[in-house]
């Protein structure tokens, strides 16, 4: 870029980046790990009905996904319990959660 | 199949961008919407929206920097902001930058008018315009990473942000 002109030194000036306030970036962690959370139970609810239908009973892969439901939802109360003794960090994000969805996904998709 | 670690590489990729463009992605929705409320609460959707499609957009960005794409959600939820409640942007900013800069008085008050000029200028420019100008100036964005969060091309931004400049100083010098 190169020399600036009067108007844009003034629009430098003008529109100067605006420090968020500190409670927005805790508010935007805390709506983040609600949001995947719910994504973790959203699939639990979906795996469950996975297994009432029939169709799924016929993939050999069924007796794995039960036993990965069950291993799931050890690591969702774990991620749970983990996330309350930490509130309010991203880190939290619920990754064994969203390990468990990932995981389950791949099972029914083989 | 997936690497061993990949969910919480992506977890700690998701944190990295969110703590290095909070501001970036704020300043946007400020100078955008012009007041903080409002700004907040399209901020937190912003990082929302962008949890949700991140692993599909760090695939596709092949080791692009994420903030045009994070600052086009921004635009989007914008756009959808004013569409629903029939709004346009606030000329009466609570501008940061002129009221924590210090200055003596005489200066204080004319400096004052001189921003508050710019800044309505801004607003009342086109919204491609007023976008453009914002993320060049507010968030320091290039012509490429502008050019990625409009979904145009190099030079066409290159001549959108040169003719809203032209159109702003027009306006400034009518004002006198």
């Amino acid at each position: 870029m190169g020399e600036l002109s009067d108007t844009e030194r003034l629009l430098r000036f003008a529109l100067a980046p605006v420090e968020p306030p500190r409670a927005l970036g805790e508010r935007v962690e805390r709506g983040l790990t609600l949001v995947a959370g719910a994504a973790a139970e959203e699939l639990a609810d979906w795996e469950l009905k996975a297994m009432r239908d029939p169709r799924n009973w016929m993939r050999p892969v069924a007796a794995v996904a039960v036993g990965g439901a069950a291993a799931g939802a050890l690591v969702l109360v774990r991620a749970r319990a983990h996330h309350r003794a930490r509130p309010g960090g991203l880190k939290a994000l619920d990754r064994g959660a969203r390990d468990v969805a990932r995981g389950l996904r791949r099972r029914f998709e083989r | 199949m997936e690497k061993v670690g990949d969910t919480a590489e992506l977890d700690a990729e998701f944190t990295a961008l969110y703590r290095a463009h909070l501001r970036d992605v704020y300043s946007y929705a400020y100078y955008r919407i012009g007041n903080h409320h409002d700004a907040e609460d399209l901020t937190e959707q912003t990082f929302l929206q962008a949890w949700r499609h991140f692993e599909r957009a760090r695939s596709e960005a092949n080791g692009r920097p994420l903030r045009p794409w994070l600052i086009r959600i921004a635009h989007n939820l914008a756009a959808n902001y004013y569409r629903d409640r029939a709004r346009r942007p606030q000329t009466g900013l609570e501008d940061a930058a002129v009221v924590s800069t210090p200055h003596e008085t005489e200066q204080l008050v004319e400096g004052r008018e001189e921003l508050r000029d710019v800044l309505e200028g801004v607003a009342a420019l086109p919204d491609d315009r007023r976008e453009a100008l914002i993320m060049r100036f507010a968030l320091g964005m290039d012509n490429r990473e502008i050019a990625r969060a409009l979904g145009r091309s190099e030079g066409a931004t290159k001549v959108l942000l040169h003719r809203a400049i032209k159109q702003l100083e027009g306006a400034l010098a009518a004002r006198g």
